[in-house]
């Protein structure tokens, strides 16, 4: 059975999910078991990982695949391991993002939502207002927040990762 | 005036409505059309499309007429500036990436988008970028994509949730780049899958096999009725210059609502299908010759004047339970004048043993509608979804509003509801597992079941299955035990029905019988039977049946729209007794190397597209239709043929001038004797296990007659690929 694709530990933390709505509403628990699963499989989802999420919950594939293509912090295809996502939106944008984003696609020679080749860094496509304004221009990596970015901080931040 | 009502005002006209209405449903029923693409009354609300939009008073903005509940003293205004131009900015967005591909679009000329353009659009577009394109999808062999044309009204995806219960369609991706699919390849399966070509509001989904075959406005609607199943799901079908196009459904909300079966839509490619017989074929000294009718009406004439001249228990008469009435009536006029009473339509029966407690016919004992507000059915032997998907549609429906259904089934078939209780009974061991439910039911009900049985009852086991199974039509007031095909065609079926009554009477449940062919019920009351005649009428000599007249090979067979190597209990006995046989008189659509082989005599008959007739389904519903298409080659409509056949043996009172002048014949024979629906089942029985091995009892789904079985689109879907490996069904 496709189960087996689930670890010990997301079968948990889907169970968690699970318990936090009412019976017959486990449907809404997908997002966070795509988060546990996408945790553990280096930053994305595949075909096999969204069916056994169906399977635990008893529901059809496409509404996990649903989910999964509709939240821009799910990912369907590989990536780099380190995800970098800077915030574009308008508080952002009239910060400087432009540049930040310049700069990091000449840095890295990708463009936005394209991972580089030796699988170090996955530049987030377009990513909207992740509600730190006030220290924008922001970017997020892996989860920690950069803010009043410059060019140089960028590269500070970026280089010291593995 | 109760607390129900509510008065409201449209367009100033004032108007009740029951509280908790949606606005739509109101308009709708005072005929004032509001445009609509999401809205569907079968559907659940989504209010995603917006293209509903009306005015209402005091509100401070356009309201969606789907999604809002009426008010009292609320006053809405469809027609307003204001709702108008709601309407025609909707309109305007639903067009930006709409492509404008109606001159190849096969929905053009019936598409809710293109008559609403019209109502609502401007002549001139405002947008001027670039519109967007979407790959399409690959959903199978009966539905086309073109979803660069989807609207997102999420009707097909609803109908996946709601009406089939498996969801295979979804939505994905979003904002600008969502998107109608299934994201991993793949078909549509469901046995109702084809609604959603109806469903969808543009030419987004769209009918497979028909696709580029005609323009909507070209061909004639005319009335048929399914022709595969005893529901009788009404249909039209689109007929350009004679040839049947395709097939949609006819709203009847007492039958199949709004929905048909995709075995119902598509099997009409099997009308065409190569094999036609074109002209009459006699056989002469071992080679086939073509005849004229006027020819081979004498030779059938011939075959059975000397074939049958001295015995009518020479000749046998095995009759395809899609037959229609009329030619039922009149093959049975014709065989009884001929002297013979070896007549059936029972063809993939197995026991015959107590066919005279049989119903007069076998019917359902309900309205299919009440199906719906049941609360306890038992499904006995029964393929459902596969047998009659729209008594299973209704049969989901009235689970979902809380009915306990259970089975007694040889496997466990997917029914995308949680089911009551589910007793494993296979096939070798079926009668005695279906007698633990009764002796459960006698043990809740503390009642006595008739000596005759109740030594067996003793022996069984009662476990706790079967304690659930029989609760769940002892429990409950509205309860039905529906007898399936599976049951029919088992060897043991005299002792399964004899317990499936038992278990009515101890229960006091319904018994309704779900039997094989769109005309069953019409067959018992033409009296296409060997032990009774029209009306049920229990005959003094009687015939041999199904199984007897091939097994004791007779010296003249007339077959009438079967195929004796598919429509068959027992295909290889068949064959053997045919090939015996002095004259085997075929009247068939189709010519095939195995007629050739078996028959002296084939007569081009029209199929149920061809011919004028009519259907009596398990209701008692009598459904007449004229031709739909015309007659394919030299084919002739049945009752005609046999008409002339009847004049030419010298049948009184044969000069019928139409269809229904056959049909008035029988029902003023009938008269309005009081049809017993009941069985009177006295016989006692056995629980010996039975030698099922090699049997099929489950007949696949698009295998059950020679028209499904010639459907090239029914054939190549996934329902007939895994039924042909014999393996499990989704
Ligand atoms: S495919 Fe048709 S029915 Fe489905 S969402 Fe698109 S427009 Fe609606
Ligand atoms: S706009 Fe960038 S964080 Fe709010
Ligand atoms: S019909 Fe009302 S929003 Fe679509």
């Amino acid at each position: 059975m496709s189960i087996g694709w689930l670890s010990e530990h997301v079968r948990e933390e889907i169970d968690h999910w699970v318990a936090k709505f009412p019976d017959g509403r486990h449907r809404s628990a997908i997002i966070g078991a795509l988060q546990a699963v996408q945790h553990e499989n280096k930053g994305y989802l595949t075909p096999e990982l969204m069916d056994a999420v169906a399977a635990y919950l008893d529901l059809p594939k496409i509404q996990v695949y649903e989910v999964a293509t509709f939240y821009s912090m799910f990912e369907t295809e590989p990536v780099g391991r380190h995800c970098v996502s800077v915030c574009t939106n308008i508080s952002c944008m009239l910060r400087g993002s432009d540049e930040i984003v310049e700069h990091l696609e000449r840095k890295f020679g990708i463009k936005l939502g394209e991972s580089t080749p030796d699988g170090k860094i996955f530049l987030k496509r377009e990513e909207e207002c992740l509600a730190a304004c006030c220290g924008a221009p922001m970017m997020m990596v892996d989860h920690i927040y950069h803010e009043n970015l410059t060019p140089e901080k960028v590269d500070k931040v970026l280089d010291t990762l593995d | 005036m109760s607390d129900d009502i509510v008065n409201i005002e449209i367009n100033g006209q004032p108007v009740t409505a029951k509280k908790g209405q949606m606005l739509i449903e109101v308009t709708d029923r005072h005929e004032t059309y509001v445009p609509r693409f999401c809205y569907h009354e079968k559907l659940s609300i989504a209010a995603n499309c917006r293209m509903c939009l009306v005015e209402v008073e005091k509100a401070p903005k356009p309201l969606p007429a789907c999604a809002t509940p009426v008010m009292d003293g609320m006053k809405v205004f469809t027609r307003s500036a204001a709702a108008i131009s709601a309407q025609k900015a909707t309109m305007e967005f639903l067009l930006i990436n709409h492509p404008l591909d109606c001159p190849i679009c096969d929905q053009g000329g019936e598409c809710e988008l293109q008559d609403l353009a019209m109502g609502f659009g401007r002549d001139v577009s405002r947008y001027n970028d670039r519109k967007r394109v979407v790959k399409d999808k690959n959903l199978g062999p009966l539905v086309s994509t073109d979803m660069t044309r989807c609207i997102h009204c999420t009707r097909c995806v609803r109908f996946g949730q709601e009406i089939t219960g498996i969801q295979e369609l979804g939505t994905v991706g979003r904002s600008d780049q969502v998107e109608i699919g299934t994201y991993i390849e793949r078909s549509v399966d469901h046995e109702l899958s084809g609604n959603i070509i109806d469903l969808c509001p543009v030419g987004a989904l769209n009918n497979k096999p028909y696709r580029f075959g005609a323009r909507a406005w070209e061909m004639v609607a005319k009335p048929m009725v399914s022709p595969h199943d005893c529901a009788g799901s009404n249909l039209f079908g689109h007929v350009l210059r004679g040839k049947l196009k395709r097939v949609v459904p006819q709203d009847n909300e007492a039958i199949n609502e709004t929905w048909i079966s995709d075995r119902d839509r598509f099997s009409y490619e099997g009308v065409y299908s190569e094999d036609r017989l074109m002209a009459p074929l006699i056989k002469v000294d071992q080679e086939w010759r073509e005849a004229s009718w006027a020819e081979a009406i004498e030779a059938v004439r011939d075959s059975l004047r000397t074939g049958v001249s001295h015995e009518g228990d020479a000749l046998g008469v095995l009759v395809s339970p899609n037959a229609t009435l009329e030619e039922m009536y009149l093959l049975n006029r014709i065989a009884r004048h001929l002297g013979s009473q070896n007549l059936d339509h029972r063809l993939r029966r197995r026991d015959f043993s107590d066919q005279s407690s049989d119903p007069d016919v076998p019917s359902l004992g309900m309205p299919i509608a009440s199906i719906d507000s049941l609360n306890g059915v038992l499904v006995v032997g029964s393929n459902l979804r596969r047998e009659v998907p729209i008594i299973a549609h209704r049969l989901r429906k009235a689970a979902l509003a809380g009915a306990d259904v259970g089975f007694v089934n040889p496997e466990e078939y997917e029914y995308h509801f949680a089911s009551a209780a589910y007793v494993d009974a296979p096939l070798d061991r079926f009668a005695e597992k279906l007698a633990g439910v009764v002796a459960a039911a006698a043990e809740t009900t503390k009642t006595n079941v008739p000596g005759s049985i109740s030594k067996i009852l003793a022996d069984v086991k009662v476990d706790e299955t079967a304690r659930s199974a029989a609760r769940i039509l002892s429990e409950n007031d509205r309860s039905l035990i529906l007898f399936g095909q599976i049951a029919a065609r088992h060897p043991n079926f005299s002792a399964i029905r004899r317990l499936a009554a038992v278990l009515a009477e101890l229960t006091g449940a319904q018994l309704g019988f779900l039997p094989e062919g769109a005309n069953a019920v019409g067959a018992h009351l033409a009296g296409i039977l060997p032990h009774r005649g029209p009306g049920g009428v229990e005959l003094e000599e009687q015939g041999r049946d199904a199984l007897g007249m091939l097994a004791s090979p007779r010296s003249v067979y007339m077959l009438f729209g079967m195929e004796p190597d598919g429509d068959l209990a027992d295909c290889a006995l068949a064959e053997q007794a045919l090939k015996a046989a002095d004259k085997v008189i075929c009247f068939s659509p189709f010519v095939t190397q195995s007629l050739l082989d078996c028959s002296d005599i084939l007569i081009p008959l029209g199929t149920y597209a061809e011919t004028a007739g009519t259907f009596v389904n398990i209701e008692g519903a009598w459904q007449s239709f004229d031709a739909t298409a015309s007659l394919v080659g030299d084919a002739r409509e049945g009752w005609r043929i046999l008409r002339v056949l009847g004049n030419e043996l010298e049948l009184p009172e044969c000069d019928y001038q139409n269809a229904s002048e056959v049909s008035d014949a029988l029902a003023a024979e009938l008269g309005s004797g009081a049809i017993d629906s009941a069985l009177s089942s006295r016989a006692g029985i056995s629980l010996q296990s039975t030698d099922v091995a090699d049997l099929t009892l489950d007949v696949p789904m698009y295998a059950i007659d020679s028209v499904v079985r010639r459907g090239k689109a029914l054939q190549s879907t996934q329902i007939a690929a895994e039924t042909r490996e014999g393996g499990s069904e989704a």
